[in-house]
């Protein structure tokens, strides 16, 4: 909202400091998010008549205008077509400055010097006209050379942007501001009477001001009927005839134009005027365009259409989303039923004010704020009536505002204009003042303060409120909240929302301020522990963490193996992101293409965040999907393939202490073979959690697809898919001990005797794991074991058998002793025995 | 046939023949020829039996003394050597540490990093956790109740365009959503303390959030948010503004300060947007701060009553603060990233300068 500090200036006497009021409109939550100097910048623009305009050889755009500005004739190129020989415009000579820093200096445009600028209105900041030049003729006394600020009469005035909360709709007006603002500076606050207002802004300019009603009866010249109050709970209707359609005074137009508006004519620029300066929207119709001649408010009929003032055709009537919308829209009509508008919304172009108008019907009403709210959200119409109403306007400014209208129309609206006595008003069940309690200690609990009864009177007092403070400084304050603050609830709310309001006009920055400390210690889970170690794992694995996109195609969840119908968003911001990822692969697939496209993707990048997935059985509560935190890692870096990832889950499993896991490797094949490599990735698993329960799958390691690979455009020079580690983590079954096993707690204590070594190389099938061959040894060697690893894999034409052979060494160890040879071999044939029982292994 | 002199010749020659040595090698070679067996000196003890006892005691002395003047030489020597054939291996064993092959199998050691937010989340959680703070977590599917409605943004509350949401297909129309702030964590752990009787809470909720904006330099339509919940007894707003103030120091640094001015939320009462010192200028004023010095971080204020009464809290016996800012924003306020976007892109040639 742009608010002119002159206009502020009607209701209260600020001084002339623009950036203490700005840091105090801040500090009340009306956030300054610019500051404009205006009418400056115009202290070189001078008027100039006009003696010649000529054409350009070679240009039809431009013209030669040769000017006089009381200094012998400057020439000038402009572009607009507007002004003749004789007219009176404003020239912007060499060296002026315009507002906004435009500087001018002289040019040659197709071989033509322009010795300054011929401006718009617009470029002088003074309207929004930007069609033509800004042709003075019509200003009294204006006369070449003299300063186009003497000449309008321009007071230097400074506008604050501002950013009024969705919930202050008191203060999305001039007065509103300028009562918060009083408030606090502990000045007197007052709308003023209209002719104490024109005889400060316009001088002894001001007319007589408006007659007593007279002549005929309001309710004789139109009609008004409401047929639901539940959407319109108060209309109002005042009569004027013989109006003269002309010019808003000057100063009005300007205070118009500050603010952010376009003067359009005396009747529509007073209805905004006093929209802008109380927060009331109003609405003139031409009475002799209105059917009856009168008014009649409906709820549309559902599927009713009707053509609204921007020329648009709007089905009304029915429910949108959202809101709890039931459809239910405000219809104005006239007497007749025809619809000349959506109440609260926007007018219709048939009952427009034109030049031709003489009768003037102003609508002030009161809607119901959730209604305009679910109207304008389905129809996507936001006006600056609709965004007010739908906020709340106060029910008891109607009046006021009505009245304001008919004392500024009557300003420049001839000697014909006459106020029809009476109004018609339908009045149903508007909200009320609102009494709401305030305990101090309840107040003070809330802000940490120690205010009085009579300080949180004191305080809120000049905001409008009634505050009576009877008993003692601890004793409660009664509290009338005034209409025009409905966003202060009734108790117990009620006491905070005035909490608020007293430390605003006391100051949040003169709040008091402590430490808190409580006994509890602040700490991370073991969770989160447990996951930032896996990240720092994998960063000293050399990989990087990325953060891809939730949101896929269609094309790449199912490329990613994942199992349709997916979680669809219902409003996705473009389509290739219209459903929620299943999987971690596609993007950080896509951040490995992105490096390669730069000739950087040798890269190990690794990325935890959430998958999703429908549920498969809903749940009793909350939404019926199942989220999964996933650490997905790909390794593609020189050399890497499966093994770079199989490297890294051990390295993973050790850091995060696991113990028991197993990796099974069977061909992936259906819809995980199109993502794992079939013969090159295994599933992990950790044992069950309880005694013949089934394993916790903790996630897959190995390789991508090179299908998948390929056609993520990530091949090698050759061409070929390159081969791309894969390990793919399920967090919530991984850093959760009560899924993943962990090494037990209690330290197990380390033998002071020398250990001894065998080492035994069997010749194995292919078929058989080496892992189970090594599972198996560990069996067989019995308490002294210690450790066993393999060591050595050969394969080649040596072997005697077919298979490969796997070389273990294993190493025991007693607690309490030296091994004997003996009790080392004893071992050593327990476990050739087994293995070779078990497997069709053969001891090389 | 022999007096001092020739013991004298003999150590002479001992002590040329001990500086040729060119190495450890020769040496010992050396070493037998002028103090093994067969040396002179060896020889010219085993005549001294021949000699009468008072020649053979002092011949003896001449002997011993000039043995052990050959030892000493030998010894000196031998460490020379020693020494130089060290050096000589250090030498051949020369790195140039700037031939450093990118690819080659040292190089896979090379750390990753991680990402910025990563890092930035971590650090907020390490401040809120070292002033007292739990750190809890929510899901980022949230019902309309959870999000919106026990937050005092009932379904037909206006605010709901402050917060342009992601609905997704599942359950009726627009009841099921993607989390547009981390408030609802802050519903879950009221829900959760009341029923186990555990209030009160210190929390700090980390987590990402979805908002249906266009990303341009300073919005990407999945953020991370940090919200902070205090519910105890005898909390104020006196407690809120010094914990802003406590954590914007211990975050941004000592010379960075916190202010609170009013706002509107629905589930906070009174309200307050933060700002802090702008880190750009230090607070002198600049174009990133519109001259003011200060720039906009989060909201904060005290619980609403109606949140307390949509999660079953006691409001007369409890008051709680809730705060909530971007994680995203701090790294790119610390860092001064021109473009939010750069975050997602997830270039290496940006991921790696953290
Ligand atoms: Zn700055």
């Amino acid at each position: 909202m742009r608010v002119p500090l002159s206009w502020l200036r009607d209701f209260a006497p600020f001084e002339d400091d623009a950036a203490a009021l700005a840091a105090t409109l801040d500090d009340l939550g009306l956030v300054v998010e610019g500051i404009e100097q205006v009418g400056e910048g115009l202290a070189d623009v001078v008027v100039a008549r006009v003696t010649t305009v000529a054409a350009i050889e070679g240009a039809d755009r431009i013209r030669r205008v040769v000017v006089d500005a009381g200094r012998g004739p400057v020439e000038v190129v402009c572009g607009a077509g507007n002004f003749g020989e004789g007219d009176l415009v404003p020239l912007a000579p060499v060296g002026a400055v315009l507002p906004g820093g435009f500087a001018i200096g002289r040019r040659k445009m197709k071989g033509v010097v322009s010795d300054g600028m011929l401006c718009s209105g617009r470029e002088l900041r003074l309207s929004e006209d930007h069609d033509g030049i800004l042709v003075l003729n019509d200003v009294a006394g204006a006369r070449p050379g003299q300063g186009l600020v003497e000449v309008l009469g321009i007071e230097p005035d400074v506008v604050f942007d501002l950013a009024v909360e969705a919930n202050r709709p008191d203060a999305w007006c001039m007065a509103g501001v300028a009562r918060d603002l009083a408030a606090r500076l502990g000045l007197p606050f007052a709308v003023p009477a209209t002719d104490a207002l024109v005889a400060a802004v316009a001088g002894a300019a001001t007319t007589g001001g408006l007659a007593p009603p007279t002549g005929p009866e309001a309710g004789l010249l139109a009609s008004v009927r409401v047929t639901d109050t539940e959407l319109c709970p108060r209309f109002t209707a005042r009569v004027l005839t013989g109006v003269t359609v002309t010019d808003s005074p000057a100063w009005l137009a300007r205070r118009l134009t500050l603010a952010g508006m376009r003067p359009i004519n005396n009747v529509v620029d007073a209805s905004n005027y006093v929209m802008l300066e109380l927060g009331q929207p109003t609405h003139p119709y031409d009475l002799d365009r209105l059917a009856g001649p009168g008014l009649l408010v409906r709820r549309a009929e559902p599927g009713e259409a009707v053509t609204t003032l921007d020329g648009v055709v709007r089905a009304l009537g029915r429910p949108g989303p959202g809101l709890d919308d039931t459809g239910q829209d405000c219809l104005i009509c006239d007497a007749e039923g025809t619809p000349v508008g959506i109440g609260g919304v926007m007018g219709g172009a048939s009952s427009e004010i034109g030049p031709a108008t003489t009768r003037v019907l102003l609508e002030a009403a009161y809607f119901v704020p959730m209604a305009i709210a679910r109207t304008a959200k389905r129809l996507h119409l936001r006006t600056e009536a609709s965004a007010r109403f739908e906020r709340g306007c106060d029910p008891e400014g109607i009046d006021r505002a009505a009245e304001r209208f008919c004392e500024l129309v009557a300003l420049t609206g001839g000697e014909h204009l006459t106020l029809a006595p009476g109004v018609l008003d339908v009045a149903a069940a508007v909200p009320r003042p609102l009494s709401v309690t305030v305990r101090p200690a309840r107040l003070n609990a809330l802000l940490g303060t120690a205010f009085t009864s009579g300080e949180i009177a004191g305080l809120l007092g000049p905001l409008g409120m009634t505050a009576t403070a009877t008993g003692g400084p601890d004793d409660p304050v009664a509290v009338v909240v005034p209409t025009f603050r409905p966003d202060i609830r009734p108790d117990p709310m009620g006491q905070a929302d005035l909490a608020e309001e007293v430390a605003r006009t006391y100051g949040y920055a003169r709040l008091p301020r402590r430490t808190p400390a409580w006994p509890q210690p602040g700490r991370l889970t073991p969770r989160q522990r447990a996951r930032r170690r896996a990240k720092e794992v994998l960063c000293g694995l050399g990989a990087t963490e990325a953060w891809t996109t939730a949101f896929l195609s269609e094309a790449d969840q199912l490329a990613a193996g994942a199992s349709p119908p997916f979680i669809e968003v219902t409003n996705p911001l473009v389509e290739a992101e219209r459903f929620l990822r299943s999987s971690l692969v596609p993007g950080l697939l896509g951040a490995l293409r992105y490096n390669a496209e730069r000739r950087q993707g040798d890269l190990r990048l690794f990325e935890v965040g959430a998958v999703f997935a429908r549920a498969e059985v809903p749940p009793a509560e909350g939404p019926p999907a199942e989220t999964t935190e996933r650490l997905g890692a790909a390794f593609a870096g020189p050399g890497d393939d499966a093994w770079s990832a199989v490297a890294a889950w051990r390295t993973v499993a050790e850091a995060l202490g696991l113990d028991g896991w197993v990796l099974e490797q069977g061909p992936h094949h259906g819809r995980a073979g199109r993502v794992l490599h079939p013969y090159r990735s295994g599933t992990l698993l950790a044992p069950p959690v309880r005694e013949g329960g089934a394993r916790v799958t903790l996630g897959v390691v190995g390789e991508l697809a090179p299908d998948l690979v390929e056609a993520a455009g990530l091949v090698a020079s050759d061409g070929r898919p390159r081969r791309i580690g894969w390990l793919d983590l399920d967090l919530d079954a991984l850093l959760d001990p009560a899924t993943a096993r962990r090494r037990p707690a209690e330290a197990a204590p380390v033998s002071r005797f020398p250990s001894s070594d065998i080492d035994l190389a069997f010749v194995v099938p292919e078929e058989v794991p080496a892992g189970a061959v090594e599972a198996t040894l560990a069996d067989a060697a019995g308490d002294l074991l210690e450790s066993v690893r393999l060591f050595d894999v050969y394969r080649g034409a040596q072997l005697a058998e077919p298979g490969r052979s796997l070389a273990y060494r294993l190493r025991f160890v007693a607690h309490d002793r030296t091994l004997t040879d003996d009790e080392v071999g004893e071992a050593r044939r327990a476990c050739i025995a087994a293995v070779e029982a078990r497997h069709r292994a053969v001891l090389r | 046939m022999s007096g001092p002199t020739d013991v004298a010749a003999c150590v002479e020659e001992a002590r040329r023949a001990i500086a040729a040595a060119g190495s450890t090698e020769e040496l010992r070679r050396v070493t037998a020829e002028v103090s093994g067996k067969r040396s002179p000196l060896a020889e010219m003890s085993r005549e001294l039996g021949a000699l009468e006892p008072e020649a053979r005691r002092q011949r003896g002395q001449h002997l011993q003394a000039a043995r052990a003047v050959v030892e000493g030489l030998l010894e000196e020597r031998a460490a020379a050597l020693r020494f130089e054939e060290r050096s000589r291996e250090l030498a051949a064993s020369r790195l140039d540490l700037t031939e450093f092959l990118p690819g080659s199998p040292a190089a896979r050691a090379a750390r990753g990093h991680l990402h910025l937010v990563s890092q930035t989340r971590d650090e907020l959680e390490d401040v809120f956790v070292g002033m007292g703070f739990e750190v809890a977590e929510g899901p980022e599917i949230e019902t309309d109740w959870y999000n919106f409605g026990a937050l005092n943004i009932p379904p037909a509350h206006p605010a709901r365009g402050m917060w342009d949401t992601f609905y997704l297909d599942l359950g009726e129309p627009e009841t099921t959503l993607l989390r547009t702030h981390t408030s609802p964590v802050q519903i879950h752990l009221m829900e959760r303390a009341v029923l186990d009787g555990a209030l009160p809470i210190h929390a700090v909720m980390p987590g990402r959030c979805y908002r249906r904006d266009t990303p341009d330099a300073r919005h990407l339509p999945v953020f991370h948010q940090v919200e902070g919940l205090v519910v105890d007894r005898g909390i104020t707003f006196a407690d809120l503004a010094g914990t802003i103030e406590v954590f914007t120091a211990a975050y941004f640094g000592p010379d960075i300060h916190a202010r609170l001015r009013p706002a509107y939320f629905p589930f906070t009462e009174p309200s307050a947007e933060f700002e802090i010192t702008c880190t750009l200028c230090r607070g002198t004023g600049c174009r990133t701060c519109s001259q003011t010095g200060w720039i906009e971080l989060g909201g904060c204020g005290m619980v609403d009553p109606a949140v307390f009464a949509a999660v079953g809290v006691d409001a007369e016996s409890w008051t709680g603060f809730a705060f909530g800012f971007g994680i995203d924003r701090c790294a790119q306020m610390r860092h001064q990233i021109a473009d939010l976007r750069a975050l997602v892109e997830n270039d290496i040639r940006f991921l790696r300068q953290f």
